[in-house]
């Protein structure tokens, strides 16, 4: 079978921007592991599916010391994929709500992005972003697992400089 | 009593392509929910439009798929539940969405509406604007001695927005409520008014497990209605990916499985053949889950030059895997997770129901382009998850061998057909990874004036309630896995 490949470059121009938010909002850093805890406020699951490939051997988000964590109160980051719908949007506070601060929030794909093709629906207030304050996006649908993998481990950087 | 067919025959009709719709008085429509459960008919699907209630039947002895409507007479129509129990569900969706009453419907509670939206109901030709209300609360029979163990909608596992309601008693569930809606995005009204190709990319996102099973079908409903013919190399094309989906879907839902059920070995090879069947589909059809390559009318590109190349040999990788991953399922550590586990009864079709004795597969009877490909259905009688994970295999199996055959013959030429911008009204069908999908359109001079999508998940989730009494709550996020149960298919 193929051997695991490596992933794509991290970005360094966002490492900037999240390190100026970093800076400017004083927040502890986090450290060299991240837990990640995952909300779906609404997706098609097609993030859901790249996301599980984060878990394959090619992949393998847990050697750079990302982990996936069920309870909110552990995570220091929030991966939320989908448009924000309606009935959703009362889960999504309540799970920001009880994460710790410092926390991350992270927008996975266009929907959860700024509702993606389903904006203006009667049922989708938009993206993440319309409830809580997301840090980090990341584009496509669904973005490839390689590119959700170098998003994220911008964030370790961040958290290590 | 009078006959199903003796029904349809003296009801007047329109052209649904490629059967008629048959417009019923409303005692008819009644007495063909009566006569169907005795015959043999199963519903395939139920929704509604400003004006009519639609129902979709299957007719096993001559084979047809037999669309009938009835009148919406101030805000009423008669309801289907009390003879086909199947109904139900639909009913609460068609109030929810139009304002329909189905009457006599022993429930109608909300469904996809919690409340939340800021006009109700949605689709009717009028809706009105409303506050935000209360959400509608679960209410299943609940015993003094019982405890309630609420589950969702948010599940932090990288997989479904669903609430699920278990009343354990002791460590086993006596009752399991679904409660879905959670992921509704008003994909129907989103479509309508579009053309079908823009409509497309809201097909092609409403369950991403089935992305090209319903671009297909939703296609499919759209040359019918246009009366157009595609091209032999689109049909082609179509069939090889969704038979690539299929086992990409097939081998993801095996890594899950494998990883509840603590099988290393079977959960990182199916997670490494799912990656390198993912990457060939890129190389070949521009993008991993395939999403927006069918669109009406053929397909939105050819295939890539080195396209044949990378998914056969990928597909060489799964097949000389299969028998080690065969094997594996028959040993010790999947099979004392999964033997018994969740036996599953009465479903017609998909993984669940073919684990289960029944043959139904729509690619051997309704889906065009299969016939020459002689497709066979893999059947098992046990119904547990040990049988789910053995069909889920031996599907593969014969997947690979439909995508080599189709890639065989496929033939030269075009792969998309014009799209005349007239009227007309259609039907179109695809056997996804986890059960047949219908899709129903009508068009008025090329856009659409009304649409209904039917995931497999309308059968799935009341089966899933049925399967979750009786387990033990630990095995709660195994057995979900096990019967694959994406919400937003459903969800609308
Ligand atoms: S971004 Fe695309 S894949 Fe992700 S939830 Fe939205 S439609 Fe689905």
């Amino acid at each position: 079978m193929a051997p695991p490949n490596p992933s794509e470059p991290i970005d360094s121009e966002t490492i900037a921007i999240l390190a100026a938010r970093l800076e400017a909002a004083s927040q502890t850093r986090l450290g060299r592991s991240l837990a990640i805890r995952h909300i779906n406020t609404g997706s098609c699951n097609g993030c859901e599916l790249e996301l599980r490939g984060l878990r394959n051997s090619f992949y393998d988000l847990e050697r750079f010391g990302l982990r996936l964590v069920e309870n909110p109160g552990q995570a220091d980051v929030l991966l939320v994929t989908g448009p924000l719908t309606r009935n959703l949007k009362a889960a999504l506070e309540q799970a920001w709500d009880a994460t710790p601060e410092p926390k991350w929030v992270v927008a996975v794909g266009d929907c959860a992005v700024d509702g993606g093709v389903f904006k203006g629906s009667y049922a989708v207030l938009g993206g993440t972003g319309h409830s809580v304050p997301v840090d980090l996006t990341i584009g496509g649908c669904p973005p490839t697992p390689a590119r959700i993998l170098a998003a994220l481990r911008t964030l370790l950087e961040v958290n290590a400089t | 009593m009078i006959t199903a067919t003796e029904i349809i025959r003296s009801a007047p009709a329109e052209i649904c392509r490629p059967w008629l719709r048959h417009i019923l008085p409303h005692a008819d429509w009644i007495a063909l929910a009566q006569t169907a459960p005795a015959e043999g008919w199963t519903l395939l699907a139920h929704w509604a439009d400003t004006a009519l209630a639609h129902a979709l039947f299957l007719d096993p002895d001559s084979l047809r798929v037999v669309p009938v409507s009835t009148l919406v007479e101030a805000g009423r129509y008669p309801a289907l539940s009390p003879y086909l129990p199947a109904a139900a569900l639909y009913q609460r969706m068609v109030h929810d969405l139009w304002g329909h009453v189905a009457e006599g419907a022993a429930d109608l509670r909300p469904w996809l509406d919690h409340g939340n939206w800021p006009l109700s109901p949605p689709m009717a030709i009028r809706p009105e604007s409303r506050p935000p209300g209360a959400p509608p609360l679960l209410t299943g029979p609940e015993q003094d001695d019982a405890m309630i163990l609420p589950l969702g909608p948010i599940w932090g596992q990288l997989d479904e927005a669903a609430h699920l309601r278990l009343t354990l008693h002791g460590p086993i569930v006596r009752y399991a409520e679904a409660l879905l809606g959670f992921t509704h995005k008003g994909a129907l009204t989103l479509m309508r008014g579009k053309s079908t190709r823009a409509a497309a990319r809201f097909a092609a996102r409403l369950a991403a497990d089935a992305t090209v099973a319903h671009s297909v079908a939703f296609a499919q409903a759209a040359e019918s209605a246009l009366d157009v013919e595609v091209p032999q190399r689109a049909i082609g094309l179509r069939i090889a990916m969704m038979e690539i989906e299929r086992i990409a879907i097939h081998l993801d839902n095996l890594t899950e499985v494998a990883r509840l059920a603590g099988a290393g070995t079977v959960r990182t090879k199916c997670g490494t053949l799912r990656e390198v069947l993912l990457r060939a589909t890129a190389t070949a059809f521009g993008h991993r889950l395939m999403m927006d390559c069918v669109i009406p009318g053929g397909v939105a590109a050819d295939i890539d030059a080195n396209g044949p190349e990378a998914i056969l040999r990928a597909l060489g990788t799964i097949a000389s895997e299969l028998p080690t991953l065969r094997r594996l399922h028959d040993g010790p550590a999947l099979s004392s997770r999964l033997v018994g586990l969740a036996r599953t009864r009465g479903a017609r079709g998909g993984v669940t129901g073919r684990a289960s004795g029944h043959a139904f597969d729509v690619r051997t009877n309704f889906a065009p382009g299969y016939a020459g490909l002689m497709p066979r259905t893999a059947v098992l009688s046990e119904g547990d998850a040990a049988a789910r994970q053995r069909l889920r295999l031996l599907e593969i199996e014969e997947s690979l061998r439909l995508i080599g055959l189709t890639m065989d013959l496929l033939p030269a030429g075009p792969t998309t057909a014009t799209l005349p911008q007239v009227s007309g009204e259609g039907i179109g069908c695809a056997e996804s990874s986890r059960g047949d999908i219908w899709h129903s359109i009508q068009l008025d001079h090329g856009q659409i004036a009304a649409v209904f999508v039917r995931d497999p998940g309308w059968d799935q989730w009341p089966l899933a309630e049925q399967a979750l009494r009786g387990a033990e709550a630990e095995d709660i996020d195994l057995i979900r896995t096990s019967l694959a149960l994406p919400a937003s298919g459903i969800d609308l």
